[in-house]
């Protein structure tokens, strides 16, 4: 690539100045599409909110929302799916993080099998996943039931907070957390600074906790906001397995209380936003 | 240092192991209860997988994620293009935010946003005189999916387009060359892999997507592959066709997987254009 920038960077100064570019056809086009993006795109924004203020009996009310922070199940269904996050994020920071360290530092020919286990999640559809945990955890009852494991199978589907769900995540969620952390240590030179504090007689804790972590803040924090947004949005296997966080909730109230439904897929993006607008801000600042 | 290098590897351990159990018991899983019926090893499973309603969903899914993938790779393109050539800095920074933020956004918030707005009882339905039901139909789905599959071919072109450096235009200008040639000779086969793997990626969306059609109800007109297994397993349908869902699952993996064997390589080669 530098090789081709030189190349394209020498005649530049010996050229004329280029023509002016044609200014009016590629405006109207431009105008024209921006303005039907504008309209597909914040059309059911605008009318969503307003279905969920308005209807013809009452007129225009915010009740609904009030109605949503006291309706059955929301606190219980909300507080669930945070603390699914909470879990997923420990797990899958605390698997990847020395792993990719690994990788990188003694281990480079484990790269290829690492970018499998890390895209694989891509392109299993999160359906057929599900299809095989349900199986798989059905065939293990049946033989582990004479076997103290069985326990313990039954332990990790417990409905209050099933950790079956959270290994799921952390595998659905390995994708991005590995493409975040990749390109924050690709901004840092680790071998140097980790046999630095090697040499200074730093011991592994120390050099993961206090040389590691604090120079890869913002991928570890943009890694932990897209996990906590994708378990936040789950809906495929949680459903499929049988539990109740906040996206089956919206369904199972989608069919009484259509406007409820609506207001909580509302207050849904708007968090997603929230979370994905500090994401991208975070990785903003740092590249300027 | 070399001690430390030998077992190096080790930090690596827990994620491959914890990779291997949580992948592999369920494909394992998958494997086993697809090729056997009542607990001997069968094809017919798989068979039953290939036809009649079962063939009828995955050709449904199919169709629907090619014609998501289509348009959304020529409309996002289209935006991508419009954004990237404007001159408003402030505008190119806020639609790449904005389709950062809708190309995550799908599931089941998506679903409920069209429902109010085209639904049966929506507020844009009642405007235009929409038919009832016509959210429900093929092309209401495909509206539907563009919505997180526009942004994301926005996201995928954004990068290539910028690499289309002006300096090529000015060469091909300079030696003559139409509008129409430069796109032909040079535009094109420089975005031909970025092009290809958007395609692959919305492919794969629209493909596995669920969340959306299954809160939206679309199944009823639309047959999906997804909604499909999902019923298989939620036990909507006769027994025994539990296993039939797994052979389900195994063709889409399949073709999910032969889809993206094209996109890896592709995204390789494009790389290298974009730095």
């Amino acid at each position: 690539m530098a090789a081709l920038a030189s190349v394209t960077g020498v005649p530049e100064a010996a050229e004329p100045p280029p023509p002016p570019p044609r200014a009016g056809r590629p405006r109207v086009w431009r105008g024209i599409v921006l303005v039907l993006a504008a309209a597909y795109f914040l059309v059911p924004l605008v009318t969503s909110f307003w279905f969920t203020v308005y209807n013809d009996m009452t007129g225009f009310s915010l009740s609904t929302y009030t109605d949503l922070l006291v309706a059955e199940g929301f606190g219980r269904s909300l507080g669930l799916s945070l603390g699914l996050a909470a879990a997923t994020i420990v797990l899958v920071l605390a698997l990847t993080l020395p792993a990719m360290l690994a990788v990188r530092l003694s281990a480079p020919r484990l790269r290829p099998v690492m970018e499998v286990v890390c895209t694989l999640p891509l392109v299993v559809p999160p359906i057929t996943f599900v299809t095989g945990i349900g199986k798989s955890l059905q065939v293990g009852g049946e033989v582990l039931a004479p076997t103290p494991f069985w326990a313990t199978l039954i332990a990790i589907q417990d409905p209050a907070f099933p950790i079956v769900l959270v290994l799921a995540y952390v595998m659905l969620a390995l994708p991005f957390v590995y493409r975040s952390l990749d390109a924050g240590l690709a901004t840092m030179d680790v071998r140097t600074l980790v046999e630095a504090a090697r040499n200074l007689g730093a011991s592994w804790p120390q050099v993961i906790f206090r040389v590691v972590v604090p120079n890869l803040r913002s991928a570890l924090a943009s890694a932990s906001f897209l996990t906590l947004a994708l378990v936040l949005g789950e809906f495929t296997v949680a459903r499929l397995l049988g539990y109740q966080p906040f996206s089956v909730w919206i369904v199972t109230i989608s069919g009484s209380q259509a406007q409820l439904s609506v207001a909580a897929s509302v207050l849904s993006l708007l968090l997603t936003w929230l979370l994905l607008l500090v994401v991208s801000t975070a990785s903003g600042r740092k590249r300027s | 240092m070399i001690v430390a290098r030998s077992r190096g590897w080790l930090g690596a351990l827990p994620l491959l192991v914890f990779a291997g159990l949580v992948f592999g018991f369920p494909a394992i899983a998958i494997l086993g209860g697809t090729f056997t019926v009542q607990g001997s090893p069968s094809l017919r499973n798989l068979t039953q997988s290939l036809s009649g309603g079962n063939l009828t969903s995955l050709a449904g899914s199919v169709q629907v994620s090619a014609v998501v993938a289509g348009a959304g790779a020529v409309l996002g393109t289209f935006l991508a293009y419009a954004v990237v050539t404007s001159r408003f800095r402030a505008l190119r920074e806020a639609v790449l935010t904005a389709s950062g933020v809708l190309a995550n956004f799908g599931g089941v918030p998506l679903a409920f946003f069209w429902v109010a707005t085209l639904g049966n009882s929506g507020v844009i339905s009642g405007l235009l005189g929409l038919p009832s039901g016509a959210l429900y139909t093929f092309w209401g789905l495909v509206v539907v999916y563009l919505y997180f599959s526009i942004p994301l071919m926005v996201l995928v072109m954004a990068p290539a387009l910028d690499g289309l450096r002006p300096q090529w235009r000015e060469a091909a200008a300079g030696g003559g060359a139409t509008a129409w040639q430069y796109w032909r000779y040079v535009g094109l086969p420089v975005l031909t892999p970025a092009l290809l793997g958007g395609v692959v990626l919305l492919f794969g969306g629209a493909f596995a997507a669920y969340a959306t059609a299954a809160a939206m109800g679309a199944g009823t007109v639309v047959p999906l592959v997804t909604l499909k297994i999902a019923s298989a397993l939620t036990g909507d349908v006769q027994i025994g066709f539990e296993n039939v869902a797994l052979a389900l699952s195994l063709d889409m993996v399949v073709i999910a997987g032969l889809v993206m064997a094209v996109y890896l390589p592709l995204q390789k080669r494009s790389t290298r254009w974009l730095r």
